[in-house]
């Protein structure tokens, strides 16, 4: 699946992009974040407060606790912060 | 009444957007506008980076849109918001409600601001005059009340 990341939390994973293959039994965004903390220190500080990070499947908002099975494209970000 | 919603880098001409959103309308009683420009925080600031999310910030503004056309009797409804580097004194957001009566129109236009700037995927960080990229502007539990006020 494409993960993509904006502001800060790209900057500490240190990339906008990435196809990724997470380990069977990764079934909701909390699972996914928290193996990728397991990948190496720029995740980890990414999603040190994973109360603030927040995320989204295929252009919309979602909770941790949504499902990522069928998603195309999940989006990890701050707080936004436009207007 | 199809909300037009645009995502750009270039500025925005505010009278040439509500003469577009008028032209030729006989119904239209009431246009409100607001926009929001870069302050230059007291001098320090050289200019605001706006980064954001290419395709959910269209789909997102649309969805607040579409929920404000369904809570207020409108007539038109634009918002425009920048992306890429903005100076102090220049214009980053523009929205626009038109309807029968200004009722409606006023707070229209508070909603999707207000919702804009909760929900929709942009992100500011500061460039200082000193030449130096400051930090990332933190979100405001202030416009998470603001939000929230219309649940």
């Amino acid at each position: 699946m494409k993960l993509v990341y904006f502001a800060w939390v790209r900057e500490r994973i240190g990339l906008s992009e990435e196809t990724v293959a997470p380990p069977p039994g990764t079934e909701t965004i909390a699972d996914l974040v928290r193996w990728l903390k397991t990948r190496d220190e720029g995740y980890e500080a990414a999603f040190e407060n994973e109360a603030i990070v927040r995320a989204a499947i295929d252009h919309h908002h979602v909770k941790p606790d949504a499902a990522i099975t069928g998603a195309r494209e999940i989006a990890f970000f701050p707080p936004m912060t436009g207007g | 009444m199809t909300p037009i919603i645009r995502i750009q880098r270039e500025d925005f001409d505010l009278s040439a957007e509500i003469a577009a959103l008028t032209a030729g309308r006989s119904d239209i009683g009431a246009v409100v506008s607001f926009s929001g420009l870069c302050r230059d925080e007291g001098g320090r600031l050289k200019a605001l980076e706006l980064e954001h999310y290419p395709g959910m910030a269209e789909a997102e503004i649309a969805r607040v849109a579409e929920e404000a056309t369904r809570r207020w009797p409108l007539l038109g409804l634009v918002a425009i918001h920048r992306h890429g580097l903005v100076a102090p004194g220049e214009q980053i957001v523009l929205v626009i409600a038109a309807s029968a009566h200004r009722r409606a129109a006023f707070e229209a236009a508070e909603f999707l601001m207000d919702y804009l700037k909760t929900r929709a995927p942009f992100w500011k960080r500061e460039h200082l005059l000193d030449g130096t990229i400051g930090g990332w502007v933190e979100a405001k539990d202030a416009d998470d009340r603001a939000a929230q006020r219309w649940e």
